[in-house]
């Protein structure tokens, strides 16, 4: 089934009983050549990638519980290449382009819209930064332009420019940024993928990788043996609970991070902002909620729910920033479970046990990074071989001291 | 989350300061052979279980000890409570 403007018309003529599912629910076979472990935005996008970019065919996606049920569901949809470091930036901005295309790739609606972000700056020191920032995302093609305050009153009056602690004095804009409607990011790369052969199976949770001769033959699942010639793991938020079954210790922590949405109101927001002062980024849904979030709660959780001091602080950020946002009500908060890594970057690469591969540590960026991290890994799954854009994202980075640590706060993952 | 601090009884958890995991307590002999390698999965590599996780917390705007908290990950509730220093002493 093809969607198009056609076929909205003819369904809705014909009472929209045409429309079938979106994807088949699948059993497991006995064996498959790919396991993708994880059916979230990345793990689904993997499946995609193999099948459609690498022809590979064979490809299964486990997923304990339903597919996007995790962070893919649960983030605040801002999706943006404006980096900084070598080793992150061309990555992001892949990932941009495939964004860019993924709905026509798809045949899906993911509600992609390019609104911009824009990235305040309060201080002398940080319009610096922001420059020099600038000046990497135009080397890797992303564009950018540096507002001055005059220029960011027209687009976004109802800012507290003379704010006295912070006021602002400008900001950072990427044009081609914007958000995207999360679910619908997972559901077209599970209806996109199941069309190309994969098997999506749901209720199938990884309990263990089998190995014989040190090279991994199969997954033990919640719904009995299943063996692979190559498994990936794609599970950010659990990434040390099921590597822990291969006896594997992450450099990482599993922190939640909490985000919000009020009620809806009319057109306010003209894209993303985030405030350079405290850590608050906000958007406005296509319903017309507003939704924003701020920093982690701090302590290692894998409960997907924060606690009220860090509501607080982030409902302070956008007081600061935005003074209308009191006049809003809160309709919604959650929290979900991060991957934070030691330098706030992701890992993608092959672990020390031959036909297991690993993405994670995407600490609350993972979003923006679903087309990327899904195509890399498939790259990475299919040759063997990392991809150019990803091949900074390697186990052995902390041990050789080329750690990717864009905020530079060291081995302290609740800080990234 | 309130931390039942072993000598001023429940505090707010805003007034610490989270330092993780409390098997950091264990720094490695910087003279064994192996040094570096244990230095870099002293400094990088986290068990990060999902249940009972013991975990160093900084009383920073109280009295400024650092505690043992036990913890669940799963559920926050606070299992045990410590003085690091009594931990340290104790060498586990």
């Amino acid at each position: 089934m093809r969607f198009s403007g056609f076929r909205v018309i003819k369904e809705a003529l014909t009472g929209h009983k045409g429309w079938g599912k979106l994807w088949r629910n699948c059993t497991p076979q006995p064996a498959y050549d790919f396991i993708i472990v994880g059916g979230g935005g990345h793990g689904l996008a993997t499946a995609y990638y193999l099948a459609k970019v690498f022809r590979k065919s064979r490809i299964a996606v486990l997923e304990k519980s339903w597919l996007g049920s995790g962070n893919i569901g649960r983030n605040t949809t801002i999706v943006r290449s404006n980096y900084l470091l070598p080793g992150n930036q061309p990555f992001y901005e892949f990932s941009m382009k495939l964004w860019e295309n993924m709905e026509q790739d798809l045949n899906f609606n993911a509600m992609m819209s390019q609104r911009s972000i824009i990235n305040l700056f309060h201080s002398d020191g940080q319009r610096d930064a922001y420059r020099r920032r600038g000046n990497a995302m135009h080397l890797s093609g992303a564009g950018g332009t540096l507002l001055s305050a005059d220029e960011l009153r027209e687009i976004a009056p109802f800012l507290n420019f003379d704010n006295a602690r912070f006021p602002i004095k400008g900001g950072l804009r990427q044009e081609r940024a914007g958000t995207a409607r999360h679910d619908g990011v997972a559901w077209g790369y599970a209806r996109a993928a199941d069309q190309l052969g994969v098997d999506l199976i749901q209720n199938c949770e990884v309990t263990g990788f089998r190995r014989e001769a040190g090279k991994v033959v199969g997954v033990e699942t919640s719904r009995g043996f299943i063996g692979a010639k190559k498994v990936g793991v794609a599970v950010a938020g659990s990434s040390s609970r099921v590597m822990a079954a291969a006896e594997m210790r992450l450099p990482m922590e599993s922190h939640v991070l909490q985000a919000f949405v009020t009620e809806g109101l009319k057109p306010t927001l003209p894209g993303v902002i985030t405030f350079g002062a405290g850590h608050f980024y906000v958007s406005q849904s296509d319903k017309g909620g507003l939704v924003f979030g701020g920093d982690i709660d701090g302590y290692n959780t894998y409960a997907q729910r924060g606690n009220l001091p860090v509501v607080e602080d982030v409902i302070e950020g956008g007081m600061a920033l935005m003074p209308m946002l009191g006049r809003a009500r809160l309709l919604r908060s959650w929290g979900g479970v991060m991957d934070m890594s030691m330098d706030g970057s992701p890992i993608i690469d092959k672990t020390g046990i031959e036909g297991l591969y690993f993405n994670g540590g995407w600490c609350y960026g993972g979003f923006k990074a679903t087309p990327a991290s899904g195509y890399v890994f498939a790259h990475l799954l299919a040759t063997d071989t990392p991809h150019e854009v990803a091949s900074a994202f390697r186990f052995d980075r902390f041990a050789r001291g080329y750690v990717i640590d864009e905020k530079g706060v060291g081995a302290q993952p609740n800080l990234h | 989350m309130l931390i039942p601090h072993p000598l001023l009884g429940p505090r707010d958890a805003q007034e610490f300061t989270y330092l993780g995991d409390a098997s950091l307590l264990n720094r490695p002999d910087p003279d064994a052979p192996n040094a570096l390698e244990a230095f870099c999965d002293y400094v990088f590599l986290r068990d990060n279980p999902a249940g009972v996780h013991c975990e160093l917390w900084f009383h920073e705007q109280g009295d400024r000890s650092w505690l043992v908290v036990t913890r669940n990950t799963l559920t926050h509730e606070i299992l045990d409570v410590e003085l690091a220093t009594d931990v340290a002493r104790r060498g586990t």
